[in-house]
């Protein structure tokens, strides 16, 4: 069995998948993604992809040409396309009727003002694509929205002129994220903060969250969406129950495993294996 | 062992480390990148991009 681990840097998650590969028998082939040559036709000899890049933009495009060259990927194209852009992650949450903030996106300075007073105050404002909660403003007002908003249109790169604005759900210091591998919700975490922002990357403290029964049918139903896989949601405690923020197609799951004594490396090990399995069937 | 490349200070390198990994100098405190096991050379690892992460 030849499964094939793209990379760059090797972060504590990719040194535990790689331990829970070989506990189960297999030698990852690495492929670290700064040295690799792709031609459009052919790809390493591997049987499946394990996706696992630092860089969002590496990632999204060395997958859509693994599987152009016919290998199956771990997470695939599709699901990196969409996880990786919020505007297409929250098309696609609408498509399958899932509950999530209300959001607006609007292309110009002037109507990003005018698309965060119909939402009202406060609002906030992401880069469609954009990670570990960097750029995110929390506009509590029509000053510091003209202000944001000048900046971005003056300073941003390209991406920022599309301006994604979302409502701001008051989630007391905390939201949740699960971890979803194939058809099962296997582990979920709060992440808490003084900060509105809860990102584990930016200080937030993990804590066990039990699976509810309410917790698994939005992350699986979230997973789906997006086109299934590993992936993590993340959601919202709001008056009218669980909302999904994001899904992510690359997870962090470093402070998860003793938080949760959920073995998650060895589930995504284990899955890959079995997925490779049911192909070759 | 290797030597960072920021402070000169020795940086342990675990038998099991990969190229790849990323290492903390107990010194310094840089993030170092290990570029090859055997024999151990480090670099001072890439700065975050603006595409990095989840």
């Amino acid at each position: 069995m030849k499964i094939g681990l793209l990379h760059s840097l090797i972060r504590k998650e990719e040194k535990l998948l790689i331990e829970a590969f070989k506990k189960a028998g297999v030698e990852p082939i690495m492929i670290d993604d700064r040295k690799l040559i792709m031609d459009f036709h052919s790809a390493p000899d591997i049987d499946i992809l394990v996706e696992r890049s630092i860089n969002h933009s590496r990632a999204l495009h060395a997958l859509r040409l693994f599987e152009s060259a016919g290998v199956c990927c771990v997470n695939s194209h599709k699901v990196a396309q969409i996880c990786g852009d919020k505007l297409l992650t929250t098309a696609a949450l609408k498509d399958h009727g899932i509950a999530q903030p209300e959001s607006r996106v609007a292309f110009t300075e002037e109507s990003a003002l005018a698309a965060i007073e119909e939402l009202g105050y406060p609002v906030v404002l992401k880069p469609a694509v954009g990670s570990w909660g960097r750029l995110l403003s929390k506009i509590n007002d029509r000053d510091a929205a003209e202000t944001v908003l000048e900046h971005k249109t003056v300073l941003g790169s390209y991406h920022h002129s599309i301006f994604y604005i979302q409502q701001y759900i008051e989630k007391q210091g905390r939201d949740i994220r699960s971890f979803v591998v194939g058809d099962d919700c296997i582990a979920a975490i709060y992440r808490t903060s003084d900060h509105w922002i809860t990102n584990t990357a930016r200080g937030a403290q993990a804590s066990k969250c039990e699976v509810t029964a309410e917790v698994a049918e939005i992350s699986l139903a979230a997973a789906k969406a997006v086109g299934g896989g590993i992936v993590a949601v993340d959601l919202f405690e709001s008056d009218d129950g669980l909302l999904v923020n994001e899904v992510n197609y690359t997870m962090e799951f470093r402070n998860s495993i003793d938080t949760t004594g959920v073995d998650i490396p060895q589930l995504v090990a284990n899955y890959v294996i079995e997925l490779v399995g049911a192909l070759s069937r | 062992m290797g030597e960072c490349p920021v402070c000169a200070a020795e940086v342990e390198v675990a038998n099991d480390a990969i190229s790849g990994e990323l290492l903390v100098c107990e010194d310094c405190g840089a993030e170092l990148e290990l570029i090859k096991a055997d024999p151990v050379e480090l670099a001072e690892a890439p700065s975050a991009e603006e595409d990095w992460g989840q």
